[in-house]
């Protein structure tokens, strides 16, 4: 007798250690909360124990609600793809995309009227600033990572995704670590890294999230049907590793209390810096540049529907990529008490990077060969080659600006900023963009709403960085000269002050480049909302019902 | 999964036999261009490491060709700094306040000096063209609080004005409503007198016989019997139309009810001695300087 009712229904070893799990740390957080020594501490003690309880008992009801059998991981021969936690994550990449970028737009506001933090200490630039950089880095772009690689490692290795609650621990897990941070900063818990601002309990929960995500993607790797690894699988799984060890690396930090928000660094002097920038770089290495080169190499071949322009240069840029990434942090620390020798050796790595750089945007963009006529009707693909010239572009800047000489103009000024922002709003913010709207019609099975609306994203967006750009490259420009001006009796020919006054209409511009950029941001979630909630169903090609039989 | 190498149709070019979710990989060489460039940055890199200090030894680095180092190029700079400022600087340095004031070289150069100093130091309060703001003296006009003769400008700059310090300006506007010496209607009264000083339009029902009693009886020891003040003890001049804090009838009462007492920090041992010079002739030449 094998009918279903026979199959007795158990909870699953990760079922109920979730649930354990989640249970004692709901006790814990319970306990941080009423004895934490700061008032933000208890109040992310009292989020993570009401998150908690939340666990416990959606895990309970899922398991409640589920059939005895777990899904099957494949049906009729074709595998039983695993969309829920990718539909979450790409979901709440919408929403903290629009959240980083409307922040963004005020602390650049502030920059050019400064009367607009209004006074109050949640609102300060100093808060508000890395509230930006982590929502729109972390958060958004975190999302469209996990999202993105949980979709492309299950169709390239033709397997569903290893786990059942792992994924949804991944992706809701994460994203309560954004939550943490992002209320942390308001109430001014950081520990004063740049882009690793969050505290130690929140560094610890990151850890758990992390390795977790790690042991997904491996888990399904190693099940794969394909018997060989898409390159879009290497460049994730290397982000993902070296993710873990530079979050590892940085991170190590004496808490004052367990009880309380506070936490000291072990590092200290000139080799924090050294760690800071190690981890600050190759963030923007693995997680801003490796990250997003995987989604290149999946979504914009689909879009194309072209093959992979070369394999070998794939293979030979991926490696001199990976090796040569990890040398270059000591540029941000030209000029310093680094020792000379170090500061030598990032400079040099920057500038042999910029080939390996070079060979993911060739990659890019030749396998537009044959593809070409595509970019005049089809906005998303030409959004995803525009953002792979931005690339281009800000691989070369970087190792320019890397080298000393020209570091000596460009440090400190609003240049970096805008070099950043080529990157992160043309490379980064454009590509995943194009990522979104292939995914999304994909997940939910719908037809995009609108391409039209894609083509005045493009446009605005477009505007809007370029806006953007320049005006912090001539503000930048200026600012440095301004610094390093002499007067022919030997002293400073602006003061500070001047300098600063002098970036008040570069800092309009910015402002309002952003602003454009936000908009075309809020049409995207327009256009994905509708695809979504009013789109028309997909039809599968060959499905041919309504295709006359000849 | 197909294994067969096929041509694409678009670059003539095989591809590898593999496909992924139906995508597909050909197998285009590496551009040559792309090789060479490449080749050309491990070469210059090479060669940078030869030149200057690049790899860590055991113990030390090897430190290139010609031993550079941050550090003494700093050094070179500022000696060059120093030898572009020259011997000048050294006669600034030695030069009286009055000798500075009567050769233009001089002038100029300590007018240089302090403009930048001025520029980083004093701003913030004093705006960068030094016009003040409410609470912090505006510097280009001819009124001053503690006198505006060379000497006494940089005395102020010096040992600033209730900073604490030994030799500090010191006195104060008192408290006379919160110490309990005026009444509310007399504060009201005389803050009218002391606009009627200037010519300002005073209360309808203002008395002003009363307001010169409570003026004479109380404010005349510093500000003088016409009320034009007394830089001895920092006592502005209350005729003259120029407002530290404001003349309206509402700035005058808080004035009044709860006294001043401004501080300016003291910039000896801040600043070195030439520099407080410098910036006590750039002061004094702003506009106002008796």
């Amino acid at each position: 007798m094998t009918s279903p009712s026979s199959v007795s229904k158990s909870m699953t070893m990760g079922e109920a250690g979730l649930m354990s799990a989640f249970a004692v740390l709901a006790f814990v957080c319970f306990l941080g909360a009423a004895m934490g020594h700061d008032s933000a501490f208890s109040f992310h003690a009292a989020l993570a124990c009401s998150a908690s309880l939340s666990a416990v008992v959606m895990i309970g009801n899922r398991y409640l609600d589920r059939p005895a059998a777990l899904p099957a991981a494949e049906i009729g021969g074709r595998p039983n793809y695993y969309l829920g936690p990718i539909k979450f994550a790409s979901a709440m990449a919408m929403f903290w995309g629009i959240a980083g970028f409307t922040v963004g737009l005020i602390i650049a506001m502030q920059l050019a009227w400064p009367a607009l933090n209004f006074d109050l200490p949640w609102t300060t630039f100093g808060r508000l600033r890395p509230l930006h950089t982590s929502a729109v880095i972390f958060a958004f772009g975190g999302n469209v990572l996990i999202a993105s690689s949980f979709y492309v490692v299950q169709k390239t290795c033709r397997t569903r995704l290893a786990g059942d609650l792992a994924p949804w621990f991944v992706v809701v897990g994460y994203n309560f670590f954004i939550l943490i941070a992002g209320t942390g900063y308001l109430q001014g818990v950081t520990q004063s890294k740049e882009y690793a601002e969050p505290e130690w309990y929140a560094d610890l929960w990151l850890t758990i999230v992390w390795v977790t995500y790690l042991f997904v993607f491996l888990m399904t790797l190693v099940k794969r049907k394909e018997p060989h690894i898409f390159v879009a699988n290497w460049f994730y799984l290397a982000f993902i590793i070296t993710i873990a060890v530079l979050h590892l690396g940085n991170n190590p930090a004496l808490p004052v209390s367990f009880l309380g928000s506070k936490s000291y660094i072990v590092w200290g002097g000139v080799q924090d810096a050294m760690f800071q920038w190690w981890y600050g770089h190759n963030a923007v290495g693995f997680f801003l540049t490796a990250g997003f080169l995987a989604i290149m190499y999946y979504f914009i071949p689909k879009r194309a529907e072209r093959p992979v322009y070369s394999y070998r240069l794939s293979i030979i840029h991926f490696w001199a990529l990976i090796f040569l990434y990890i040398w270059a942090g000591p540029h941000h620390l030209h000029y310093t008490a680094l020792p000379d020798w170090a500061q030598t050796l990032g400079m040099t790595f920057s500038i042999m990077l910029w080939m390996p750089s070079w060979g993911g945007m060739i990659n890019g963009l030749m396998t537009l060969s044959g593809a070409w006529d595509k970019l005049r009707t089809d906005p998303v693909l030409r959004m995803m080659v525009v953002s792979v010239a931005f690339y281009g572009m800000s691989t070369f800047e970087g190792p320019m600006m890397a080298i000393k000489v020209v570091n000596s103009l460009s440090h400190y000024t609003d240049w970096t900023i805008g070099h950043v922002h080529s990157g992160a709003l043309g490379w980064v913010g454009f590509v995943s963009f194009g990522a979104l709207y292939c995914l999304i019609p994909w997940l939910w099975n719908r037809q995009l709403y609108s391409l039209k609306l894609v083509n005045w994203h493009f446009w605005i967006s477009t505007i809007g960085i370029v806006l953007y750009i320049s005006a912090m490259w001539v503000s930048g420009i200026l600012q440095g000269l301004m610094w390093r001006a002499y007067t022919s009796l030997g002293f400073l020919e602006y003061s500070f002050i001047e300098s600063v006054e002098a970036m008040h209409p570069f800092y309009i511009i910015r402002a309002a480049g952003g602003a454009l950029f936000l908009i075309g941001a809020l049409i995207m979630a327009v256009n994905l909302w509708m695809t979504v909630n009013a789109g028309k169903a997909n039809e599968t090609k060959g499905a041919g019902a309504v295709q006359p039989a000849e | 999964m197909s294994e067969h190498n096929e041509i694409d149709h678009v670059s003539g070019r095989s591809t590898t036999g593999h496909e992924w979710d139906g995508i597909k990989e050909l197998n285009t060489p590496l551009p040559r261009w792309w090789v060479l460039t490449f080749y050309a940055t491990i070469v210059w890199a090479i060669g940078y490491w030869v030149v200057y200090p690049a790899w860590p030894l055991v113990s030390g680095y090897t430190s290139g060709l010609f031993q550079y180092s941050t550090r003494a190029s700093v050094a070179t700079d500022l000696a060059d700094l120093e030898k572009l400022r020259g011997q000048k600087m050294a006669v600034l340095g030695s030069a009286s306040l009055a000798d500075i004031e009567k050769e233009p070289a001089l002038l100029a150069l300590a007018r240089a000096r302090g403009k930048t100093v001025f520029a980083d130091n004093c701003a913030p309060c004093h705006g960068s063209g030094g016009a003040g703001a409410k609470g912090y003296p505006n510097l280009n006009d001819d009124d001053w609080l503690w006198g505006g003769s060379l000497d006494q400008i940089m005395q102020t700059i010096q040992f600033g004005a209730r900073s604490g310090h030994a030799k500090t300006h010191e006195g104060q506007m008192l408290a006379f409503g919160r110490d309990g010496v005026l009444k509310k209607d007399e504060i009201v009264t005389v803050a009218n007198y002391v606009r009627s000083l200037s010519g300002l339009s005073t209360a309808p029902k203002f008395d002003a016989a009363a307001g010169k009693k409570i003026f004479t009886e109380n404010c005349t020891s510093c500000h003088g019997d016409n009320g034009k003040g007394n830089q001895e003890l920092g006592a502005p001049n209350l005729a003259d139309r120029i407002w530290l804090y404001g003349s309206d009838e509402e700035t005058l009462v808080e004035t009044i009810t709860n006294g001043r007492a401004g501080v300016m920090p003291a910039w000896v041992g801040r600043l070195d001695p030439l520099t407080v010079k410098a910036l006590a002739v750039y002061v004094h030449s702003l506009g106002g300087g008796r």
